[in-house]
This record gives C-alpha cells, structure tokens and sequence, in this order.
C-alpha cells in the first residue's frame, strides 16, 4: 500500500524514471485515461455532402449516436482532407436547430403547428390526387399528352442517385408531371 | 452539360481530379477552385510543384490567384472574346496539333454550301427565324446530308439536354466529305479561321480589358502546352456555366483543347467543376424537364412522341452508340413498367408524359407567379427563396400555390416565405393573405441514410447510413416511396387511362427497419439493369436488348452492380494512378474519357510520358493505364464495312465513340440552339456595346422580360454603370442552409459583404467596412463593403469600368443572416439549358452609411 502511495504520486515516478516531469509520469489518472473521441466505435464509409470534389469521409458512431466525421485518408481524391465545410459536417448532422418534427401551416396562419409524421403523409398524397384530377390532360389534338400540369417538383443536386431516380419515375412515369428542375443545367 | 456533350459526345468532366498532376499546364477560369472546391485544389498544387504552369483568369484575385504563376483580371461576360483569341492565337500562330485534329476531329470535315458565319451576316448565323426567335439549323449541316426520314424538323430537336442524344433533323453522310490538308474554303478549319479572325489580342484589350501583352503572355504559356509530349487542363465552373452564352463558353474552350489534341490524353481534356455532392448525378439520372435517365429525351407532344417507333427513330444516330436507343429506351420502359411493359402496347410508351413547352424551373415558376395552372410543388433540398434568381418573384410567387411542401434538414427560407421573408417584413405580404397550405417534412442527412453519390469527374460512390434520422427525419427515399405507394393504392381503385401508368408502375422495394426504409441497393440494382429471364444483374450496357428482355433504370450507369452482392459504387479498394477499385465511373468505369485519343491512329501511345491507353498488337486488345473507352479489341486499322451500324460502324482511329463520325466535334452541326460555333455576344446587361458584331446579345437566350423582371436599358444604362459579379465562399454552402446554420462557419464567414476596388471606393466616398446599397432593375440591398485591390477596374472600349463581387449565401434565417443577393439577378434563359445569367449584370452603388 505504500508502494501505491508512492508511485502515483508523480515527483517519485519522475525520480524513479530519471525523466523531467513533464510526461508521462506527471499525468493525473484522468488524463491517462483519455482516449480519442472516436475510440470504440463504429465506423461508417461515407462521402462530404457539400461540393462536388467527393471527398471521403469516416462516420465514427457509437450505439446509435455520431461520434465524429473525420475525413477519409483511403480515398484517392481526398487523401484524408475536408475542407471547412466537409469539418463541419458533424455539426451539420447535430446541430440543435435541426430539425426533427414535421410541420404544418394552414392556409391564411401566422404560425406553424406540428403534426404526425403519417398524417402528414396522408394529407400531401391527398393534395396530389386531387391537383393531378384537377388539370391532367389525357390527349391533345388526338395525340397522347399524359401530363399533369398543376403539380411541379425542384431539387436533386443534394439528393442520392437513387433518390433522384425514384423522384422521376414516380413523378413523371407515374403521376404524369413534367415540370421538374434542380439546381443543374449545364 | 450540352457543351461538353456536343462537343466531344457525353455531358460531363471528361478527366478526372488526380489527373491534374499530369497537366503541363493548368487553366482556371470560370472558377476559383482553391475556394469553391479546395481538396480538389491540392491536385493544382502537386501539378505546380511537377512544374506545370497555372493560370488563372478571373474578375477577383482570390485564393486561387494567389497559388497562379499569372493571374489575369477580366470583365465578367467578356470570356468567350478572350477564348476565341486563344483560338485564334492557334490558327494563326500555326500551333494545332494536326497529327490529332485530322483524324480525330472534324477540323477537315467540310460543311453545307448554305451556311453562312456570323462575319457574313454581322452577328447571326444562316437560318435565324426573327419572329420565332429560333435557328433552323439546316444549313449548319454537313455536305452531303440530308434531311431525316422520319419526320420534320421541329424547335424541340436543337438543343437542351437531350442533344447529346440524338434528334437531329438532318442526317450526316456515311463518310463526310473532308479535305485532310485542311485548305478547303468549306473545311471547318477554315470556317474556324474566318470565324475567330477578329478575336485578336487588340480586341481582348478593347472588350475584356486585358493588356494585349497579358494575354500574349497568357496565349504563349498556355498553348505550348500540346504537342505528343505535353498537355494542358482547363477547369470551368459557374463562372462560365451562368451566363445567356454559358453554353457556347464551354464550346470554345472545348474547341481549343480540340486543335491543342488535350483530349483523352492526361493532364487534358476539360474538367467541368460542379458545385453540389450529387448535381453531375441529378442530371444523369435527372430530376429535369427535358431529360430522361442517361440523356434519353423526354418525348415531346406533336414531334416525336406519336409512337415508339417514331421516337426511336427520331433520335437514333446511324453509328456510333447512339444508334442503340431502341435498347436504352425499352429498357427504362422496362425497368419503370415492369410486365406491364410489353411490344403490343409499345411497353409502355404512351402511359408516360409528353412534354409542350418550356417546363424548367423558369417556365413554371413564372406559371406560379401568375397564378395559372400550377397549383402544388414539391421542393426538396433546394432552396429558391435565397437561391433562385429574381429572388423576390420566386418568393412571391409562391404565394400563389395551394400547397407546397418543403423537405431539408432545417427550416429553409422556401419553408418559411409567409412568415419571415422580406416581403412579410415589409409588410408587403401579410401571412393571412397567403392562401398557401405549407408542408415541412424534416430530412435526413447523409450519414443517415444509404445510397450514392456521383461527384464532378463522374464517380459513383456509395455513402453507407451510420445512424438513424433523429425524430420524424426520413430520407427523400422514404417519401417518395411511402407517398408512391399510397398514390398506387389509389389508382388500384381508380382504373381512368391517366392511371395506367401508375398502376403498372414498378414499386416493391423491399424495406427494412423500424421505420420501413426503401432498400436502396435494389434501386442500385435497377438502375444497374436486369435480364428478365433469370433476373441476373447486367454486366453493362453493351448487354442492354430491344425486345424486352432486359430492364434498366440508366444505361449510362450499368456496370456499377453487375452481379449480386457487387456494389461497385461501395468498393474501397483503390489501385492505379486513377483510383480504379475505388467507386465506379461512368461510362463503364472508364475514368478519362476518349483516353483511345492517347494513342496515334495507329494505337501506339504519343509518347512514353503521355501514354495511357494503348493497343497490345500480341493480345490484340487496348490495354493501359485506364478502362480504354473503346472496343477492347476493336484494331486501330478497323474500317467499317459499308452500311455498318452501332459502334461497328466507327473506324479503328475514331476516339469519340458517341458520334455518328467518331470525332471530336470543333463544329457541332447539330444540336445546339445559337450555333455551330462560338460568338461573343455581351451580356443581357451591358455598360458596353458588343465590339465583335451588331447583334448585341445571344439572339437566342430570352431576357423573360415582364415588370416584375425588368432590365436596364442595354448598353451603358447610366443608372447602373458597374458590373456585377456573384461569387461563393469557402466557407458558406449555395444558399445557406447547409452552413450559415453552424457555429463554425458563421463564425468564419459572420456577415454579408461586397468587394469593392479602392478607385469605386473613393469615387462613391465609401470607406473600408462601411455599408453599402447595390441597386439593380430588380431590387435593392444593403451590405458592408470590403474595399480591397483584389478587384480593380478595368479600361474598356476606352472607358473605366467598375465591377462589384458579391457573395450570394445570405438569407434571412441562420446563425449569421443577411440580404439575399439573388434579389438583385434577373430571371433569365440561356437557349440550350435555361440557366440563368447570375456571373454578369449591371448595378449601382451608393454608400448607405451616414456620416456624422
């Protein structure tokens, strides 16, 4: 027991090691057992969501919770780096003002109110069939036309590949809408 | 991306980011990479640091000036004189590489004895229709064609995104005529040569303000480059795409890497740098009007649209592998409509929409604003009320809807017009006149979600999901497949023609979790393509059939799963100097694109240090450094035999594979709105008159001029004498919400700011930090002024101008708010792409500060 006493005591560990006191032996026990943020965890492979250059980033998550996002050093592209924006994607993903509840605004309101997420679901696809029934045009000058045109959509250059095909096959396969643009042209 | 897409045959980078280290010499412009795309960026420096040259050409200095061996100030829309002079540099200097243009390009192909150049006809190009406002573009052809078979010619044919694919009124001759020593009066080298005569370095110092030593400087540095044992690299972004001649900007560079031989070779070939993680996605897989997957066109009432046939052979090109439409056209049918699909009902053609006008976001949100026919709007992570431009009209106007739903990660300005925009502030809309029904659905994040990404040179690459949406956040997956499904359920019981294409809609998804998520990779997979028969992934578009057999979402992106389990876009597994193993590229994994032009004709590569793809005469077969975006075993000294079709049909020494010829196209004869080639017009909004010919703007771009999109008189209003530029941050992301929202990056870029040159400073009595108001037709702001000499005037047609940069992040909510700059841009169409012209207009500016 005097032996404990000794050793953690850090002006005996730096006699005993011969060193300065400035290292290791001059460590309080909470310090020696920091780790990194993003120790014991999980690790997912993903891509920064802000420009076009694709860098690579790690999602470091622990039982369900985001760590941390560091940048990807496998990627051949990016070799590790992020830029500002991609450093701040863990904010991006957790920030309070984030939101998490759907939202609704009544005709002619002044103000928001929150409503269940299937309800919501329920309303929308409401809204679509009778704008679809309102206006579509089955033929034109006795040629197919198909079109439905008082529902248009915009977006797609932040959304996945996926996402953006499923957009244009129901709107457009589907529902008969062709009004649909995002921020690409050229 | 029709420039690069008539051009050379696909819309898209043809290079790739790592491949800037092989540059000998590097040309920015348009751009200003080290801030808009900085990891990018570090490929410039390790080029620099191997010797190659950096250029960079830009209104601003900037970071990207500061890392340049020249940096060269010039007038914001003045970029296609000083391109052109680069062109013309070249011909008149001699400097083409000829082994390349005369059997890769069509340099020595000679063209219609009916055109006429924009020198004959002062600004125009033969067949301008002036009360339609339109080219016929016949006369553009080559010698020898002849109109299509199947049917006339129509507005709908020339241009916009679907020109990569087709739809040429006229068809070329089986082998053009063409004169190899490039001397016929009609070649289009010398059509090249009459056309540019006048794009001389006096005329860049007369329009862009550039001394005509500068660009010497510039001319020489960057057109040595070339050669067998040199390239060079041009990188572009907005700064040439938003413009009313954006896509003719991108031409002409497109033509000068062309006679330089810069394309398919490393450290060359255009990198078009695009501003979002997926927007070189969203337009190959599109959300557009105008668009189907992999540039398909969407079929348009009363043109093409009477019958599959008819659109198949409407858009089909003789060679080349356009020529299998039939295959990529039944086979989306197939992937969207499934069984449903068959030959009697034409699988399906009819149940999808025509398209009858101009349905881009322009064309409808004007609908909007007068209050017409579009009545509901689904906006998802976009953000129009600060993004888009005439920025006050696109908010108002959505006061006009009967329902609108919003999807992002936080509430957005769109989400919130009624309650805290401008307007609403004002007191010039109050919320209980706006008879909107809004909609907010929280979104998920990309670490909360799984599918993939396609970035600027065309990689796909797969994000996997980490963790679950917080709340009620779901992915855009999510709602568009439970909305799907509840819209299906509907038609099941409402069996009206209009449904039918509903009804046989493929939509079963398996889903997983709690929360019942789409599985995304069944999407891959989809996308990917099938055999119907036993349901096995394709390996790739070469196995794509007509006859119903096969299903796939995008032809373009077959090969990213070829077999179960292989998700391509997932691998992780880098090797090669191109990172192959390591995500997938479209076409066909191939990461530069036309790399058979790094070879000579007869398959030998140019040199030791530019070799990179090349033909094994032992194994009979393209091997090398990359994916060979040629017939693996196709020999260079392969003629087509006579009446040959598909790829078949192109000879062994034809790199671009797209093209009814194989070649690269200096001319484009067909496919776009304003022209074969290239012409300087000045911006919709001008302090100068166009110095190159009468016409002052592009003939073909339209202004939408209406009293709540006003414009300045044009030339030299003298209510808005300065230029004015937007531009982007480092720091801040498009409009806002992705950064302005946290701590950090509000806390680097706190506020909303003009640059300003010290000689406008003084001549408007403003000091260093001080507020500032910018005024246009448009609109007014208020700002802070940051007078720096990073920006300076420049003299032009003999006088003084002023330009003003203006970052264009702000809104009104966030961490860090300030005025929307897209209030002061005009609504605006460029002919071939509707973007509009944000990177060049005119202003004034007053100090708004008082002082005591």
């Amino acid at each position: 027991m005097i032996k404990d006493l000794l050793t953690s005591w850090p002006a005996f560990r730096q006699l005993a090691t011969g060193t300065d006191g400035t290292g290791r032996e001059a460590m309080s026990p909470a310090t020696r057992a920091l780790a990194p943020r993003h120790d014991a965890t999980d690790v997912s492979r993903s891509i920064c969501p802000y420009c076009g250059v694709g860098c690579g980033q790690l999602i470091f998550h622990r039982r369900g919770r985001l760590v941390s996002v560091e940048g990807d050093p496998a990627s051949p592209i990016s070799g590790g780096h992020l830029c500002p924006k991609g450093a701040a994607t863990f904010e991006l993903l957790t920030h309070a003002a984030r939101a998490t509840r759907v939202k609704y605004r009544a005709p002619h309101s002044r103000q928001w109110q929150e409503i269940a997420l299937e309800t919501a679901m329920d309303m929308v696809a409401d809204r679509v069939w009778e704008s679809r029934a309102r206006h579509f045009e089955d033929t034109r000058e006795g040629e197919t036309l198909m079109q439905c045109p008082s529902i248009a959509h915009l977006g797609g250059a932040t959304l996945d590949n996926e996402e953006n095909y499923l957009i244009k096959k129901l709107f457009a396969g589907g529902l008969g809408i062709v009004a649909i643009s995002n921020q690409a042209r050229i | 991306m029709p420039g690069l897409g008539t051009s050379f045959g696909r819309g898209g980078a043809t290079t790739a980011q790592q491949d800037l280290v092989n540059a000998d010499a590097i040309l920015i412009m348009g751009s200003s990479m080290a801030e808009n795309h900085p990891v990018g960026f570090r490929w410039v420096i390790k080029a620099r640091e191997r010797g190659a040259t950096i250029i960079h050409v830009d209104p601003r200095f900037s970071r990207t000036s500061a890392m340049a061996d020249l940096w060269v100030p010039l007038r914001a829309g003045s970029d296609i004189v000083f391109l052109g002079a680069l062109v013309n540099h070249v011909l008149t200097n001699d400097l083409a590489f000829r082994d390349y243009i005369v059997p890769f390009t069509n340099a020595a192909t000679i063209i219609s004895e009916d055109f006429r150049d924009t020198e004959d006809l002062d600004g125009l190009f033969s067949g301008w229709d002036a009360e339609n406002k339109q080219y016929s573009t016949e006369s553009w052809a080559y010698e020898g064609s002849k109109p299509k078979a199947s049917g006339e010619s129509t507005e709908h044919d020339r241009g916009g995104h679907a020109k990569e694919r087709g739809g040429s009124s006229m068809e070329m001759p089986e082998t053009p005529p063409s004169d190899p020593t490039l001397q016929h009066p009609r070649s289009v080298y010398q059509i090249l040569t009459r056309h540019f005569a006048r794009y001389t370095p006096a005329m860049v110092e007369d329009v862009c303000g550039i001394p005509r030593d500068t660009f010497l400087q510039v001319a020489d540095a960057y057109c040595r480059a070339s050669g067998p044992d040199k390239t060079g690299t041009i990188c572009y972004a907005l700064g040439w795409t938003q413009h009313s001649t954006g896509v003719q900007t991108i031409r002409t560079a497109a033509i000068l890497q062309l006679l330089l031989g810069n394309i398919g070779r490393p450290g060359g070939g255009i990198l078009a740098l695009r501003g979002h993680a997926s927007i070189q996605g969203s337009t190959d897989i599109p959300t557009l009007y105008d668009v189907l997957p992999g540039y398909l066109a969407m079929p348009k009432h009363g043109a093409d649209a009477g019958s599959l046939q008819s659109y198949i052979d409407k858009h089909r090109l003789p060679r080349g592998w356009w020529a299998h439409y039939d295959r990529y056209i039944v086979s989306l049918l197939k992937a969207w409509y499934g069984d449903a699909a068959q030959p009697h009902n034409d699988f399906g053609f009819g149940w999808m929409p025509r398209i009858t006008g101009d349905h881009s976001h322009f064309g409808y949100w004007l609908d909007m604003a007068d209050a017409r026919t579009v009545e509901g709007l689904f906006v998802m992570g976009q953000n129009p009320a600060v993004g888009g431009a005439n920025a006050g009209l696109e908010r108002r106007a959505l006061g006009n809807l009967k329902w609108l739903v919003v999807r992002d990660m936080v509430e957005t300005e769109t989400a919130t017009f009624w309650l805290d925009s401008p307007e609403v502030a004002r007191g010039e809309l109050p919320p209980e006149t706006v008879g909107t029904e809004v909609f907010f659905f929280p979104a998920a994040g990309q670490a909360e979600k799984e599918g993939c990404f396609t970035n600027t040179q065309r990689l796909l690459q797969w994000h996997q999901k980490a963790v679950d949406p917080p709340g009620d956040a779901r992915s855009e997956a999510w709602f568009v497949y439970h909305l799907g499904r509840r819209l299906k359920e509907r038609a099941a019981r409402d069996t009206s023609p209009r449904n039918a294409g509903l009804r046989a809609l493929t939509w079963d998804y398996g889903t997983r979790g709690p929360h019942h998520e789409p599985d995304m990779e069944q999407v891959l997979q989809e996308i990917n393509g099938r055999s119907l028969a036993d349901r096995s992934q394709l390996p790739g578009f070469h196995a794509l059939a007509s006859d119903g057999s096969t299903a796939c979402g995008c032809w373009i992106y077959s090969g990213v799963y070829p077999s179960p389990g292989r998700n391509r876009a997932n691998e992780r597994d880098p090797h090669g100097p191109y990172g192959h193993g390591w995500g997938f590229s479209w076409p066909a994994d191939r990461r530069i694109l036309y790399n058979r032009a790094s070879a000579r004709p007869d398959g030998r590569p140019w040199s030791e240090r530019k070799k990179l793809v090349w033909w094994d005469e032992t194994m009979r077969e393209w091997t090398g450094l990359d994916t060979p975006d040629f017939g693996r075993t196709k020999a260079p000294d392969y003629v087509p035999p006579p009446g040959s079709t598909g790829d078949e049909g192109l000879r062994g020494d034809a790199p671009f594979i797209m093209h009814p010829d194989g070649m690269g196209w200096i001319w484009v004869p067909d496919g776009l709105k304003d022209g074969p080639l290239p012409a300087h017009y000045e911006p919709l909004e001008s302090p100068v008159a166009n110095a190159v010919y009468r016409q002052q703007t592009n003939p073909a771009a339209d202004p939408k001029r209406r009293s709540d999109n006003p414009y300045a008189d044009s030339p030299g209003d003298p209510r808005y004498p300065c230029v004015l530029t937007t531009y982007r941050l480092t720091e801040h992301h498009t409009a806002g919400g992705m950064t302005r929202t946290l701590s950090h990056l509000a806390e680097l870029q706190p506020e909303s700011f003009c640059e300003i040159s010290p000689e406008l400073a003084t001549t408007i009595d403003v000091r260093n930090g001080e507020q500032v108001e910018l005024t246009t037709p448009r609109g007014s702001i208020v700002t802070r002024a940051l007078v720096t000499g990073r920006i300076r005037p420049l003299v032009v047609q003999g006088k003084t101008i002023h330009q003003v940069g203006l970052p264009w992040h702000w809104g009104y909510r966030g961490l860090t708010t300030g005025p929307v700059a897209n209030d002061l841009v005009a609504i605006s169409e460029e002919p071939n792409v509707k973007i509009m012209e944000a990177k060049a207009l005119v202003c004034r500016i007053d100090r708004w500060s008082p002082r005591s």
